[in-house]
């Protein structure tokens, strides 16, 4: 059993928060770690992984302080997001000197290799290597000596659907092996394909945690905004508040449009269509207006 | 102290393509003068002494310990790959010394080696002027490589730092400025010269007790405190 704790953790740069007062506790099996882009999930990350010191707070792996431990690596596998890795190396080169690092031998690196699946281009050059196969070296790197706890910043990041897919299991596997795996993701649908916990961090604060399914019906549930554009705006209006699912419609002049916001997700998305078909109207124009993930996170921390 | 794979890793990207030719360019140039001046003027003590000591010495070892001791660690942390060095049960005090190890023994091949050649080329080791420049070179080699390796360590500008140092103090104000001379690692590097080959025409504005205590000062607190930076240092997130 291996937990990590970050208990009240803030870091700042200069007079910009990074990490606003987080405390979480990461244990075995697979966590996501969500948030949009500048969030601060890699500033949290490099706090959890002991290379960077928290402002405030502390981090700890089974009550071990992480920050400037280095016997705690013993324990922690880590997968950067950063490219740079010794590109004049070949993919078994590069294993196995993370492997010596370690005290192991060349046996564990061979090992490694092999449960990523690398051992096909185990010779060529790194910087030959596409982002995928960069990628489970760098996995190959981190898991050489059987850690407790793997952290992955970004890990799916330039990876292409089959990479992605091979990468998922294999973390996976690690969860259900008991290791505990965190990963930052920016993508919703990526966390929640693999992960059963989630963490999510928007602008520095921690804004929700829990099972993802929890998460999802939050994220699906929040007011929808629609504009849409017909050849009867307002028979459309007219129709469409008559049903619960629709909270409100404001007739927009200038943009020759409605903007309608709908509270029930699922039945606003089959009622329009029914509705514009049953009045004899037609549909020219049908956009959310607040799908960006910023919007939906928002949404989140405000929930 | 001393980890193998940390010197494996370190050599190699040391003496890669690219940084293997500009380490390799300037002693070549050195040699190639070396032959030049002998051709056109004969084997003259004074003649090799100006040679070894206006190029070899105070240009051509300075900036390949630059090059050698910089590069030892400054393109790995600018990079961000020193993460898979600083993510191992490795006291961050051995990371340091092995690259150090390093930095030294490739500044020493580059700089003490050719050396030796160029004085033997220019008076074939008369009045030991080769040997006494090829020593100053051995001992600049660790200083230097200590003072760069921390230099690299703390800035991210280290080869910009490390030239102007190279260039303007051990090359310029050394050889103008009195004053500067005493805070010299090549006067530093010739008082032991002078010492341990008994060169006549080898001179330091130095004492041997001041430049030993000096040379040993700066290499072992520089060392110590690349060893302290790295222990602390911040790898910021690209956020």
């Amino acid at each position: 059993m291996t937990t990590l704790k970050i208990d009240h953790v803030s870091r700042w740069f200069g007079n910009v928060v990074a990490v606003n007062d987080i405390t979480m506790t990461i244990g075995p099996g697979v966590t996501g770690l969500l948030g949009p882009n500048g969030a601060g999930k890699s500033t949290l990350i490099n706090m959890m992984g002991g290379f960077l010191a928290p402002s405030t707070g502390t981090v700890t792996l089974d009550g071990q302080p992480v920050w400037r431990n280095e016997a705690i690596y013993r324990h922690i596998g880590i997968v950067p997001e950063r490219e740079a890795m010794y590109d004049f190396l070949t993919g078994r080169e590069f294993v196995l000197a993370n492997a010596e690092l370690h005290g192991l031998d060349a046996k564990a690196a061979q090992r490694a290799l092999a449960t990523v699946e690398m051992e096909y281009a185990q010779d060529r050059k790194i910087a030959t290597y596409s982002k995928g196969m960069r990628q489970r070296v760098k996995m190959a790197s981190a898991l050489v000596h059987d850690p407790s706890l793997l952290l992955l910043d970004e890990p799916f990041n330039g990876m292409d659907p089959r990479q992605r897919m091979q990468l998922m299991d294999l973390l996976r596997r690690m969860g259900d092996e008991g290791r505990t795996v965190l990963f930052s993701s920016h993508i919703l649908e990526e966390v929640e394909q693999l992960a059963r916990h989630i963490e999510v961090v928007v602008a520095g604060r921690h804004a929700a945690s829990g099972d993802f399914r929890r998460i999802r019906r939050l994220m699906t549930d929040r007011p929808h905004r629609y504009l849409v554009r017909s050849s009867d705006d307002r028979a459309l209006a007219a129709a469409l508040i008559a049903d619960p699912s629709t909270a409100g419609i404001e007739v927009d002049h200038t943009e020759g449009a409605l903007r309608i916001q709908a509270v029930d997700f699922g039945r606003f998305t089959v009622l329009l269509p029914k509705v514009a078909r049953d009045h004899g109207i037609r549909l020219l124009t049908v956009s959310p207006s607040d799908e960006s993930l910023e919007s939906v996170f928002s949404y989140l921390v405000a929930a | 102290m001393y980890d193998p794979t940390v010197a494996r890793l370190t050599y190699r990207a040391l003496l890669g393509r690219r940084r293997a030719l500009i380490l390799g360019a300037l002693p070549l140039l050195l040699i190639v003068i070396s032959l030049a001046v002998r051709a056109l003027t004969g084997a003259d003590d004074q003649t090799a002494s100006d040679v070894l000591g206006g190029f070899a010495l105070a240009t051509m070892v300075p900036i390949i310990g630059v090059i050698a001791g910089t590069g030892a660690i400054g393109p790995e942390i600018d990079d961000g790959s020193v993460v898979y060095l600083l993510s191992k049960p490795l006291k961050r005090p051995t990371i340091i010394f092995t690259k150090l190890i390093v930095a030294i023994a490739v500044t020493m091949v580059f700089s003490a080696v050719p050396t030796l050649i160029a004085g033997l080329i220019l008076n074939g080791n008369g009045q030991q002027v080769a040997v006494a420049y090829t020593v100053a070179a051995l001992v600049s080699s660790i200083a230097y490589s200590a003072l760069f390796l921390l230099l690299g360590t703390v800035s991210r500008h280290a080869v910009v730092f490390g030239l102007v140092y190279a260039l303007v103090w051990e090359a310029l104000f050394g050889s103008l400025v009195p004053g500067a001379r005493t805070l010299s690692v090549q006067q530093w590097s010739l008082a032991v010269a002078h010492k341990v080959a008994d060169a006549p025409l080898v001179t330091s504005d130095v004492g041997l007790p001041t430049a030993t205590v000096l040379l040993v000062a700066v290499t072992v607190l520089a060392t110590w405190f690349a060893g302290q930076k790295l222990r602390s240092l911040t790898l910021a997130g690209e956020e």
